[in-house]
């Protein structure tokens, strides 16, 4: 059985993902920073996951997969955290309501359980989403 | 001996820090150690010596690797591209100086592009609710010395202006603030209980995206109305007893961040932010600031206001006049509705920060990437040109996140041959000044206005 549970996702700053960027956004500090989804230990269990397991997180605008994590700064139930960057970009809508600004906080995700699924690097994903990966899966 | 370079500003938050101490080699070529700095802007100091970094420009190749180019090749691809395209789009601005951002002004009038800054998809909407309402702001100076109660609104100066709060809004003591700390009433409003929220005496953990709900709250408890028991998940009274902590206050001081412009409402939840900080000054003095991001995103907006009247998501294709209108102008919808047909990406990584949907589009035609630094626009450029990296190996104004002009040090000389953003969109400028056969004025009135005003740097 697949759990599936729909949360609100925002995309916000965090110290460790502007450190990791500073240093470069292909060295496995970034991929580490910003790679995560903070969640609220409730909606793990109604996922039926433990805390650092690979889910896919999944929006109108598109799919990726990250790692549940438990809050760093504490999320309520009902909300879901990835860090700015590029694996939050990934589902982040580019609707801007005619302001230029996209919906990076406050939209609708699935999330569910991807143990299986491997986390692509921040390259895979940027350079796949133009056509331009060559390394591989 | 190592050389101990003091008053030296940083080049990540807006926060610009400008007491930072830097201690470089003998030889003035490498960076020891850094003194003040947060963990970022330490980061950044001691990047730039990084052998990771390109130093040369590098050219797609049709089997998609990288080819290094001279600076003058680069220079003439840029220039031709900008000028065969119909609509560039150039884009960027987070992390250069006014010089440079006043020379791709010139080089985007010159191409007919589309100018635009990260405000685009930041505080954009802040900009749009200024325009509608004004903007009582003040100094991070006068917050400083007068602030005694402090709301953070949907930001997290913790994480994102890390050395805000002790060198601003909570601990520093100021004229008036001789208690630091003690003396402050700090309230946050926000949806997760961050590390700012943990500094807080009152935290609001408002339900997400309901921000103008509990704008309006405040409003109506400030004018004696009613509200019902909870709004936006927030019991009445404890609306009632933060609204009344702002109103006793000496001076009440809001910054608001992302969590107002990213939500629904974006422009709006900052429009009622501006009018809630009017109806505080019925009763005391209140002021507001945007959180702005960047050491020097303040910057765009200066510069460009002056030369040609607007501060973002400016559309010079029209030759004649500028011409503002977000929505329709704005980086992220052009490339949604595939309005532009070239890319340049200053200073910025639209590749990581862009909602890929939108990089997708753009990078259906010419990309240009003028950065420091390997990043994930680089990596998908047609071309990319490396700089030399402002607040560290270049000199230049700066703006702060209150609209104050700092002027940033060099600390280092910057790698042999590699030019600041301001010298290569000079010589972009005058190679499409030759290109067309017209006349580099603007060239030409910026060295005569050097030689006239004896500047020191």
């Amino acid at each position: 059985m697949t759990n599936k549970i729909s949360l609100n996702m925002i995309t916000q700053r965090a110290i460790e993902e502007g450190q990791a960027m500073e240093k470069g956004k292909t060295t496995p500090q970034y991929f580490e920073a910003c790679s995560v989804c903070e969640m609220n230990p409730e909606d793990m269990k109604k996922l039926g996951i433990w805390r650092n397991t690979n889910v896919r997180v999944t929006s109108e605008a598109g799919s990726v997969v990250v790692k549940a994590i438990e809050p760093t700064q504490f999320v309520p139930p009902g909300l879901a955290h990835i860090r700015q960057g590029v694996w939050a970009n990934q589902v982040v809508p580019p609707r801007t309501q005619s302001t230029g600004t996209p919906q990076y906080s406050g939209f609708p995700v699935t999330i569910e359980p991807a143990m299986n699924e491997k986390i692509k690097s921040a390259l895979e994903l940027v350079q796949g989403s133009v056509g331009m990966w060559k390394g591989g899966n | 001996m190592p050389k101990l370079i003091t008053q030296v500003g940083c080049p990540y938050c807006g926060s610009s820090c400008d007491d930072l101490e830097v201690l470089v080699s003998d030889d003035g070529k490498k960076i020891l150690e850094t003194h003040n700095a947060c963990v970022i802007g330490n980061e950044i100091f001691h990047h730039v010596s990084s052998p990771s970094r390109p130093k040369k420009p590098r050219m797609r190749q049709p089997d998609g690797t990288m080819k290094e180019i001279s600076y003058d090749e680069a220079v003439d691809f840029t220039a031709k591209t900008l000028l065969k395209s119909k609509k560039p789009l150039i884009y960027g601005f987070g992390s250069t100086n006014c010089e440079g951002m006043s020379a791709v002004a010139r080089v985007a009038e010159k191409a007919g592009a589309v100018l635009d800054n990260c405000a685009s998809i930041c505080h954009g909407p802040s900009f749009l609710a200024i325009f509608d309402n004004g903007y009582p702001s003040c100094t991070l100076g006068e917050v400083k010395n007068r602030a005694d109660v402090v709301v953070f609104w949907g930001c997290n100066p913790m994480h994102a202006h890390p050395r805000h709060t002790s060198r601003y809004s909570i601990f520093p003591r100021g004229f008036f603030t001789t208690k630091g700390q003690m003396q402050r009433t700090i309230i946050c409003v926000d949806p997760r209980e961050t590390d700012t929220a943990k500094l807080a005496d009152m935290h609001l953990m408002i339900k997400q995206g309901h921000d103008y709900d509990l704008f309006d709250a405040f409003r109506t408890v400030l004018r004696g109305h009613p509200i019902p028991e909870e709004v936006a998940g927030i019991k009445r009274e404890k609306i009632e007893e933060a609204a009344e902590a702002m109103k006793k206050a000496r001076f009440c001081m809001i910054f608001f961040g992302m969590g107002c412009c990213h939500t629904d409402g974006r422009n709006h939840n900052i429009d009622i932010a501006i009018s809630t900080t009017r109806d505080l000054n019925t009763y005391t003095k209140a002021s507001i600031m945007a959180m702005r991001g960047h050491y020097n995103i303040a910057g765009p907006g200066q510069v460009w206001s002056w030369q040609f009247g607007f501060p973002y998501c400016l559309d010079l294709s029209k030759g004649t006049h500028a011409h503002m209108n977000p929505g329709e102008t704005s980086s992220i919808d052009l490339a949604m509705r595939d309005e532009v047909d070239c890319f340049v990406n200053v200073g910025t990584d639209a590749g990581a920060h862009f909602p890929i949907a939108a990089i997708k589009h753009l990078k259906k035609h010419p990309f240009i990437t003028v950065d420091p630094n390997i990043c994930m626009a680089s990596e998908i450029s047609d071309l990319h040109i490396p700089v030399r990296v402002v607040g560290v190996e270049e000199p230049g104004v700066v703006y702060r996140m209150d609209n104050v002009p700092i002027q940033f040090k060099k600390v280092i000389d910057g790698p042999e041959g590699v030019p600041s953003d301001e010298e290569l969109f000079d010589m972009v400028y005058k190679r499409m000044c030759e290109l067309t056969q017209t006349e580099p004025f603007w060239i030409l009135a910026k060295g005569h206005a050097q030689a006239s005003t004896p500047t020191e740097h």
